[in-house]
């Protein structure tokens, strides 16, 4: 590598090649697990219906009940900001979609650029608020582990490259735009062995926590 | 009385020999100095450095080429060829443009060598195959391009690459890279060398180059990649008329859509103007007529370093170069296979545990104690 550009091609090859083997590959891995570990086989008889509840409460449990929002109004806030931010920019950012369609043949439109550069801007805000939040608070600084510290760094890493490219802040660009998809290859191989995970399996413990509620005929 | 070498006449004298005016040599020097972004206040100074500046015998070497680097050259317009060979330089050996043949242009350019050492420009067109290839794969006169470019520029005031094949290796250096071709700077290290690149460079690049040299006794400022800051200092898509529509989000989706008819931004058919560093949005071709983003197509990125290998033309920028869907999910489905059977062996683990469990009773316990 003697320059940028043989870096972002780097980034673009190879590397993108190995990043995203890890990731299939691990998360397969942890999902396969999940699923034929399964639960321990209930015998008693069903009250009720599995599927119904367990559908319900994958989006139920999405919005938090009134008195998490009492106990805990920053961390339902600002998580929902920077978690909605990062959807929008991950999801409705053109280049992004030209690399998801180059992968799986689907596209959707885009969002303009201007408001994809606004919603990454507060998205950035919103993250470091968290850190801060996270060094201060007297509990979560005692439960914050390194995992914890990594995988802020790595998502930060990723929106605040994205952003520089974006405004192409760095010189030259293929420098900046290389080290954004890095970080994102950094990040798509840590996802499957640290709690980034949970993009794929929120939904799946909901789902089982509901069908188990279901199951007892409680409410879900 | 004894022919003077042509490079012992002034350019001021060459100048009225031809008959060029004072106002036609100033003319020259204001479009010399806002191609090379100087301030106005320059053109003097450069038509002073000029007039007393002795026009330098130069040397091109065509090796591993196309010579699309010449066609574009002989369509310079500011200054035009004609200028540079007759007025500028000395080009004392260009297989394509020079009359002579055989031995005699040989011979013209040991000549060359021998008359000034350590003050002639060695200008180099096309890759090389490397000290370790066959040297067979290119030769000029019986010298293979490696030992004709070492012996040439060993005593050179300075070497200028010019085009993506002699800067970076181009296509000869695309993968799989048959010959082993390298890139000037990868074998000249004990020179100073400018990088032109493009693919080809746009020709007032060129000339401007050797202007630049010529005015200043010393080369430009350059970026990373050795190349002239006043004409690679910015990208593409940075002077792109069409960054307008980038910024709102209006794209082309296809080359005959309504929006390439409205001219909006080519990045989805795969534009690589944000990457790519060159002048041809502000200095534009052919007379200053166009350049290819004007003309609806998307920028291939010419003048960075392997841009043959860099994914199809028209794929976005965004989008890997080699991985597939169907390689994910091969990955996948790996993937899947292992923690299944993972998830299998630690179920039949437990369950061979539970058949072979053997009770403790508490007085067993008890008796360990």
């Amino acid at each position: 590598m003697s320059g940028s550009m043989e870096f972002l091609l780097w980034t673009k090859g190879p590397m993108f090649n190995i990043a995203i083997a890890i990731f299939a590959i691990g998360l397969l891995v942890r999902i396969a697990e999940i699923f034929v570990l399964g639960r321990k086989k209930n015998f008693a008889e069903a009250r009720a219906g599995e599927w119904g509840p367990g559908f319900r409460t994958m989006l139920t449990r999405t919005v938090a009940d009134p008195g998490t929002f009492q106990r805990a109004p920053f961390n339902v806030v600002v998580g929902w900001v920077w978690h909605i931010g990062f959807l929008i920019a991950l999801l409705l950012f053109l280049p992004h979609i030209a690399l998801i369609e180059s992968l799986t043949g689907l596209s959707w439109p885009a969002l303009p650029n201007p408001v994809i550069s606004l919603v990454t801007s507060v998205t950035l805000v919103a993250l470091i608020a968290t850190l801060v939040h996270r060094m201060t608070h007297p509990v979560k600084k005692r439960i914050s582990t390194v995992e914890d510290y990594v995988v802020w760094a790595v998502v930060f890493a990723v929106v605040l490259t994205g952003w520089l490219a974006y405004y192409r802040l760095v010189n030259p660009y293929p420098l900046v735009l290389g080290m954004h998809i890095l970080s994102a290859e950094i990040m798509l191989i840590l996802l499957p062995f640290t709690k980034l995970t949970h993009i794929f399996t929120t939904f799946i413990a909901r789902w089982y926590n509901g069908a188990a509620f279901g199951r007892k005929g409680v409410q879900s | 009385m004894a022919a003077r070498n042509p490079t012992d006449k002034t350019l001021g004298e060459s100048l009225r020999e031809r008959g060029v005016s004072r106002r036609g040599f100033l003319k020259f020097c204001a479009a010399t100095a806002s191609m090379m972004a100087l301030p106005p206040s320059m053109a003097p100074a450069i038509a002073a450095a000029l007039e007393k500046a002795k026009r330098p015998s130069v040397i091109w070497l065509s090796f591993q080429e196309c010579t699309g680097c010449t066609e574009s050259l002989t369509r310079s317009h500011a200054p035009t060829l004609e200028d540079l060979i007759l007025d500028v330089i000395s080009l004392d050996y260009h297989h394509t443009l020079q009359a002579a043949a055989g031995d005699a242009a040989e011979h013209a350019r040991e000549q060359a060598m021998a008359a000034n050492p350590g003050e002639y420009l060695v200008i180099v067109d096309g890759s090389i195959p490397g000290p370790d290839s066959n040297p067979g794969y290119s030769t000029v006169a019986g010298h293979s391009n490696y030992a004709m470019l070492m012996e040439t520029v060993e005593n050179a005031a300075a070497v200028i690459a010019v085009g993506t094949c002699a800067t970076f290796g181009g296509l000869p250096g695309a993968n799989p890279n048959p010959t082993g071709a390298m890139s000037v700077m990868d074998l000249v290290k004990d020179k100073p060398v400018i990088n032109v690149s493009g693919c080809p460079p746009i020709p007032m690049v060129i000339t401007g180059v050797i202007a630049h040299y010529l005015t200043f006794g010393r080369l430009p400022e350059l970026d990373a990649y050795n190349r002239p800051m006043a004409f690679f200092g910015q990208s593409i898509h940075d002077r792109c008329y069409r960054r307008p529509f980038y910024d709102k989000g209006l794209f082309a989706k296809t080359f005959d859509d309504e929006g390439a008819r409205l001219g909006w931004c080519l990045y989805e058919l795969g534009c690589k103007g944000p990457t790519t560093y060159n002048a041809c949005a502000t200095m534009r071709w052919n007379d200053g007529t166009s350049w290819p983003v004007e003309a609806g197509h998307p920028c291939l990125g010419c003048s960075e370093p392997r841009f043959w290998d860099a994914g199809g033309f028209y794929n976005t920028v965004s989008v890997p170069t080699s991985a597939s869907g169907v390689d994910v999910l091969a990955a996948g489905a790996a993937g899947a296979v292992v923690g299944g059977a993972v998830a299998a062996l630690a179920k039949k683990q437990t369950k061979t545990a539970v058949a072979h469990r053997q009770p403790v009773t508490v007085e067993e316990l008890e008796a360990k104690l």
